[in-house]
């Protein structure tokens, strides 16, 4: 489906959700609550079919932190993006796709580790690259004073 | 005689047979440092729990301080196999951020790199592979290929693997007045040598008894773990991004994507034996008719992209590489992501490896073709 | 003394004789012994630096190299310059090895070799031990040397070693079987188990031309066991260094370690010449019945050098293969051997007999 198409589509089937045309793809934003629900929706509907996830990415927005999901159909080759925030900044915590989209339980790995999103019922959340106490590098507040250099 | 075995089973106080073997981030096979603690039963793999981050360097956050054309030099670093793939990965991104239509001369340039970048990939990978096996003739053999690539790229670029030849806007110099001819030289030469590495490797029979019948991986799962480029193309995961999402001069070129069915290891080998036939067949295309032309547009000194984000895939040897920029206007990027195709297949190994033997999971890594630094960034 | 490059036989007896009128019957006895011993000693070292020599520059050329080519000239002295810098090298035992065991093993591997090497034909009358079984003794002793490998991996202390002195010694004990029938299937032909007899039933002809199909048949069969006796070429998983272990003498260093990698190289040497031997007539010059004068020239060249010949040219066949070909897995390793290669031996040993008795060989 086109992107006009797949906006059509989303506006009729996710009222809720905030969908916008980013300079590429569809974006849409959802509520974290019905993050699960969305994502199968999207995975297992006939027109859809999105059943590749691309690449999953933790934000640290100044007001919020963002993941976002961009995920594309092998089917009918067709792209978009899915969006959750959380304005939680002391204790974060998403909703795990890994039911959905199986590479996800590492990508999720990874935001935990550089971001500190946790991610719940997740079977196996632990840090991948960094040691365990090692602080959230990729959060714009992280403060390190010997191994950055503050220009 | 099972009802025994069963009650044995059961009972709390019996010793299973199995051991934990660490393959430790030192080793030879593992071609950088990666940790896995493979649990056995005998010689039977029942689990492999990859440990990474051996090699994490913060590429990601050191972009949150860069100008855009900085970047391109972290990303040759990641996977340095196809280090110019990457760098065009953030330059692509960056152009169509801008909206600026680079000259075709750039196109043509870029994609014949691309393909010569591939192929010195693959022959690496080759070398290795047969290393690791046990025939280590192949490993000279394929770097003695190599090396010619690499001359080519050194006349041309003054470095061998991480070219930084790529900027915002096009390329940063001209090519080399040899560069046509060295390359057509070296697709001639290297038409006659791969049928050697069929005859040295492909039809060996002690190769293929290691390679046929192990390490399964069916296109479901292929999609559900996003394991792209050749390994998920041997599963017939249709998954080139030079097909489907066409970017520089890959819509001027006919070329073939390989896709295999059956998924076992020596599917995944011979997809890469075939995609180099396939590169010299592209470069062949384009290698004549570069058209002439400026080498860049010139961009503002400091670029900054309008806010928003934007992703761009291309696609390296080793699968669906991406860069997500998410831009606030600045001069440094927000954000940068880099999805590498080397994380998504390293995850896949424990389903492909289950319930084979210890020489088995290494067949079946050498056969995935990781890179480490592209896993840890 | 009657030196003759040709027939050592006249030679050695003399010697011998001399010995007894010089001195009482007690020196003269040990005398000879050292003097053997020595001389043994003396083959097996240079023929240990000689074949590692050998074998990185086949290597090398395989692999379109150079090889060794600066310390002395074409780089012959590498390898003893490689032996000194091993002699040097610190022994470190790990604190909870068994330690008597961790010692003996390497020299039970040694002794096997100095005893099997003892039995070789190298010229007419240059053979150390002349049994009337000779085949059956080579057999015998070759089998005790697993006993090492077993040791080696078992007394290191070490996981690692364990499995690959275990795969090592179930590889090796197979493959004794292989190699026995082999030598059976020839001993059919030749009539005589003991190795001057052998040599001397060659001289109209050698018997791999002699007992055509079985004969070819076996000396296959002998190459592949034979290379995975000593655990060289594609069969070398026990030691391979890109697979999770280094093998059963992973915790050995120095010269114990020289002393298993020379074992390796001397064994694979036992191995060529016995195939030398039993197949292609051992210090037998090649003779077609009916070519006199070509067999005239042949004979110019002395049996000893025919000897050396013939097992250097099965030694490069031996490295061939372990630079061409990639590593078999044990479970593949055990069922060429259990599956293809005993069935066919014993087909081939029956139809040997029916070829010897029906006289249809040549």
């Amino acid at each position: 489906m086109t992107n006009e198409d797949l906006k059509i589509y989303l506006d009729q089937n996710f009222p809720e959700a905030t969908i916008t045309e980013g300079p590429q793809y569809i974006e849409m934003t959802v509520n974290p609550a019905v993050l699960i629900e969305t994502a199968s929706k999207l995975k297992k509907s006939t027109e859809t079919q999105f059943d590749y996830l691309i690449c999953l990415t933790g934000v640290d927005y100044p007001d919020c932190f963002g993941i976002i999901y961009h995920i594309e159909s092998t089917k009918f080759r067709h792209t978009m993006v899915l969006k959750v925030k959380t304005a939680d900044r002391i204790e974060p915590a998403i909703d795990t796709l890994t039911e959905v989209w199986q590479t996800a339980k590492y990508h999720e790995r990874e935001v935990y580790d550089l971001l500190g999103v946790k991610f719940n019922n997740h079977t196996d959340l632990r840090r991948l690259f960094l040691e365990d106490g090692w602080g959230f590098p990729l959060r714009k507040d992280y403060v390190d004073e010997v191994r950055i250099i503050q220009r | 005689m099972s009802e025994i075995k069963e009650i044995l089973i059961n009972s709390d106080n019996l010793e299973t047979d199995e051991y934990s073997v660490n393959m430790g981030p030192q080793h030879p096979s593992t071609h950088g440092v990666l940790r896995l603690l493979v649990t056995l039963e005998g010689e039977k793999v029942l689990n492999v729990k990859p440990y990474i981050g051996y090699i994490h360097s913060g590429i990601e956050k050191m972009c949150e301080s860069l100008a855009y054309n900085q970047i391109i030099h972290l990303t040759d670093r990641m996977d340095y196999l196809s280090a110019h793939m990457n760098n065009e990965a953030v330059c692509l991104c960056v152009e169509n951020a801008l909206q600026v239509e680079v000259p075709d001369r750039v196109k043509y340039i870029r994609t014949i790199m691309d393909e010569l970048m591939r192929i010195s990939s693959h022959q690496l990978w080759w070398s290795a592979y047969g290393m690791d096996m046990g025939a280590q003739t192949a490993l000279f053999y394929g770097m003695r290929d190599r090396e010619m690539i690499l001359d080519i790229f050194e006349e041309t670029f003054g470095a061998r693997i991480t070219l930084n030849y790529n900027t915002p806007g096009g390329v940063m110099f001209d090519i080399h007045p040899n560069f046509q001819k060295r390359v057509k030289d070296f697709i001639k030469y290297f038409r006659k040598i791969l049928p050697e590495y069929d005859r040295l490797l492909s039809g060996n029979i002690i190769f293929t008894e290691r390679t046929k019948n192990n390490g399964f991986l069916t296109v479901e799962d292929a999609i559900a773990y996003g394991v792209t480029g050749p390994s998920g193309r041997a599963s017939g995961f249709s998954c080139d991004v030079r097909k489907h999402h066409p970017y520089s001069a890959y819509p001027f070129v006919k070329f073939n994507e390989i896709l295999a069915t059956e998924g076992d290891t020596y599917a995944r080998y011979y997809c890469r034996i075939l995609e180099m036939y396939e590169s010299l067949n592209i470069i062949e295309q384009l290698i004549d008719n570069i058209p002439e032309g400026d080498y860049a547009v010139k961009l503002k000194g400091v670029v900054k992209l309008p806010e928003g984000e934007y992703y761009q895939r291309v696609e390296t040897s080793k699968g669906d590489f991406g860069v997500f920029i998410v831009s606030d206007g600045k001069k440094n990027p927000y954000r940068v992501k880099f999805r590498s195709p080397g994380f998504s297949n390293l995850f896949a190994l424990n389903s492909m490896v289950k319930g084979y033997k210890i020489a088995d999971l290494i067949a079946i890594m050498g056969s995935l073709d990781l890179v480490i630094p592209d896993i840890d960034r | 003394m009657g030196f003759n490059l040709y027939d050592f036989t006249n030679f050695t007896h003399n010697l011998h004789l001399w010995f007894f009128e010089n001195m009482s019957t007690g020196w003269a006895t040990t005398v000879e012994w050292l003097l053997v011993g020595v001389i043994y000693l003396a083959i097996v070292a240079l023929l240990g630096l000689f074949l590692i020599y050998v074998e990185r520059k086949v290597c090398a050329a395989f692999q379109q190299r150079i090889g060794p080519n600066r310390v002395g000239p074409w780089g012959l002295i590498q390898t003893v310059a490689d032996f000194i810098k091993m002699m040097m090298k610190e022994l470190i035992t790990p604190r909870q090895v068994d330690r008597f065991l961790y010692n003996l093993a390497p020299y039970i591997i040694i002794v096997c070799m100095f005893l099997t090497m003892a039995a070789l034909p190298f010229a007419p009358g240059l053979q150390g031990l002349d049994f009337d079984i000779g085949v059956f003794y080579l057999s015998a002793i070759s089998s005790i040397s697993v006993i090492g490998i077993l040791l080696a991996g078992w007394s290191s202390n070490n996981k690692y070693s364990l499995i690959g002195g275990i795969r090592s010694g179930a590889q090796i004990i197979s493959y004794e079987l292989s190699i026995s029938m082999s030598l059976i299937t020839m001993v059919i032909m030749a009539g005589t188990m003991q190795f001057s007899g052998i040599v001397e039933g060659q001289r109209d002809l050698w018997f791999i031309f002699k007992g055509h199909i079985p004969a070819f048949i076996a000396f296959v069969v002998f190459i592949i066991a034979g290379t995975a006796e000593t655990n060289r070429g594609p069969f070398d998983l026990a030691e391979a260094e890109s697979e999770l272990t280094a093998g059963f003498h992973t915790e050995y260093s120095g010269i114990k370690f020289g002393l298993f990698y020379v074992g390796e190289f001397v064994n694979m040497f036992i191995i060529s010449a016995v195939a030398a031997t039993v197949f292609f007539g051992g210090w037998m010059p090649l003779h077609f019945p009916g070519f006199d004068a070509f067999n005239n020239v042949m004979d110019l060249i002395p049996p000893i050098v025919w000897f050396f010949l013939k097992s250097f040219a099965i030694v490069i066949l031996i490295m061939w293969f372990k630079w061409s070909f990639p590593r078999l897995r044990i479970d593949q390793i055990l069922t060429l051997e259990w599956k293809y290669l005993l069935p066919i031996n014993m087909f081939n040993i029956i139809l040997m007999t029916v070829i010897v008795l029906t006289k249809f060989h040549f």
